[in-house]
């Protein structure tokens, strides 16, 4: 039989779903024992208790010079940011996307400027923002949004002129203006495709995150990871690590649940 | 009276000309089928009738006043696909017309108003036969469920011209004849003139009660885009069907009797072979 043929039974596809996961791990065990065997002190690759005993400092015990619990301010600052620099790229592409998307004024307009920034590469933008907007939060989140932004604009607005010209003139023929061709024809069919756009770029938005923190600020995730790096805290790094992949996939998965939710005409349309 | 003049237009994209002085009179509530082969310019001439595209020269009147420069609720329109908004449930598809021309700032109505106009809408759908799906998507529709459904929300406008571009060229021939049946007793009861574009000879001669057909008349092998398309035929149907009136035969129309077979078998269809 054919190998694209050869269906899997669920018992056995569960197991191979687990089985890179369980080989991670069970190699992490034996390079961290092997280590550890020859040198007790050894820091890069520290066994599970020692992991599990930074987990609860970071996590469960109290800073003892802030009183902070540093794990959950450090989540809580990257996440604003975070949260900040998605809310207005998304809110960007939704204006713009739309805009060069249906009117031909803001097309002529934006679309050769909007190809151009997108094509400047954010991390080279960053001492810039620093010197400029200082190195508070403006600079962070105003990093994240000219990273994002004209990559979802792009898409979004490459979506809005791939509806079929028929629907317009249909709209038209139905006493629809320019806005209420907006608001109801072109936004509603976008908004499947603006939040796929989302959850892709949620990746690079942590890239960008992590990078702004890493040079200079005072908490957030990147922040922690790059400052015990110094330590060789391997202990807090991996935790930190797992937990940011962990809430960037929960945001991913989140995304495309309210997806299927809010528009269940998307999926029978072949997930358009 | 006229409902539609056409007063000697070209319409010409760059150098290739597509139409050449077209004229054409359509009286109210008349049924024209405008057929021709392949890229002859008949979309290009429905196009022009509904404001989607501007003629290079000439005029088009509605009623007596020169055709605004963009489509609006005055002209219904059905394509083949793309008709169905598809985010929205039939329901609301039929009540989108309405709906956006009583609320223009958000284009959706609210309590009593959208109760009534949901009845409305809900008489349309049973109108063309939809009764029972409300509530669906047109991806879960079929194909001649779905131009059902476009008829339904062009109509909900009650437009004067309704525009019809190879409405029914992508169904199968039995659904065909049911929505045949259907679009000639719209066409009875609801005060419009039709204008259809159809590739299919025996569906113009069964529908229409004129039938206008386009081609080059002349044309020049190395140059083929050089002349447009003109009006080549223009023949009126006997006995004639009136709006509203039956024919002189008691049915809404009798089968078999204007069968083109022939036609049919030199446009190629496959449901119609004929022994020969």
């Amino acid at each position: 039989m054919r190998l694209i043929n050869q269906h899997l039974s669920p018992p056995a596809a569960t197991a191979l779903k687990f089985a890179p996961f369980a080989l991670l791990i069970l190699a992490y065990l034996l390079g961290s024992a092997s280590r550890l065997a020859e040198n007790p002190n050894d820091k890069l690759l520290p066994a599970f208790s020692s992991i599990a005993a930074a987990v609860d400092l970071m996590a469960f015990t109290p800073d003892r010079r802030t009183g902070d619990y540093l794990l959950w301010t450090d989540t809580w600052s990257s996440l604003k940011r975070l949260g900040a620099g998605l809310g207005i790229s998304t809110a960007l592409a939704l204006v713009i996307g739309i805009g060069i998307g249906i009117l031909p004024f803001f097309r002529a307009l934006l679309v050769p400027f909007v190809s151009f920034v997108s094509m400047v590469p954010p991390l080279a933008l960053l001492p810039i923002l620093f010197i400029s907007l200082g190195l508070g939060e403006t600079s962070k989140i105003a990093l994240i949004v000219i990273g994002v932004a004209p990559i979802m604009i792009r898409d979004l607005a490459q979506t809005v002129l791939a509806l079929p010209r028929e629907q317009i003139v249909k709209a038209e023929t139905l006493s629809a203006s320019s806005w209420l061709i907006a608001i109801r024809i072109v936004l509603p069919q976008a908004m499947p495709r603006l939040l796929s756009s989302l959850r892709l770029q949620l990746g690079p938005a942590f890239l960008f995150l992590i990078a702004a923190e890493a040079i200079s600020a005072d908490s957030g995730l990147g922040y922690r990871i790059f400052l015990v790096r110094r330590y060789l805290s391997m202990d807090v790094i991996f935790p930190y690590v797992a937990w940011i992949t962990f809430l960037a996939a929960s945001a991913d998965f989140a995304i495309d649940r309210l997806h299927r939710k809010l528009f269940p005409w998307s999926e029978l349309e072949g997930g358009r | 009276m006229t409902a539609l003049s056409v007063k000697n237009i070209w319409k010409e994209y760059g150098q290739q000309v597509v139409l050449e002085n077209v004229s054409l009179e359509i009286a109210p509530r008349s049924f024209v089928a405008l057929v021709g082969p392949s890229g002859c310019g008949k979309s290009t001439l429905l196009r022009l009738l509904l404001g989607q595209e501007k003629v290079t020269r000439g005029t088009i009147l509605l009623d007596g006043t020169a055709l605004p420069d963009e489509p609006g609720p005055d002209r219904g329109v059905v394509y083949q696909k793309y008709s169905v908004f598809p985010h929205l449930t039939v329901l609301s598809n039929v009540m989108l017309g309405p709906e956006m021309q009583a609320g223009r700032i958000w284009g959706r109505s609210f309590g009593a108003a959208r109760r009534a106009l949901a009845d409305t809408a809900r008489a349309m759908i049973a109108e063309v036969g939809l009764a029972g799906s409300e509530d669906k998507y047109p991806a879960q529709l079929s194909g001649g469920m779905q131009q059902r459904l476009a008829l339904a929300q062009a109509l909900m406008m009650q437009p004067r011209v309704l525009l019809l571009d190879e409405p029914f060229g992508a169904l199968d021939p039995g659904i065909r004849s049911d929505i045949h049946r259907l679009m000639l007793r719209l066409w009875n009861e609801l005060p419009m003139t039709v204008v259809m574009v159809t590739h299919d000879l025996r569906e113009a001669f069964t529908l229409g009660t004129r039938v206008v057909a386009l081609g080059r008349t002349r044309t020049l092998p190395e140059d083929v885009m050089r002349y447009g398309a003109a009006i080549t035929k223009d023949i009126d149907i006997w006995p004639p069907r009136k709006a509203g009136a039956s024919t002189i035969f008691q049915t809404e129309y009798a089968l078999g009797w204007d069968d083109l077979t022939p036609h049919g078998a030199a446009t190629g269809r496959p449901d119609q072979r004929t022994e020969t």
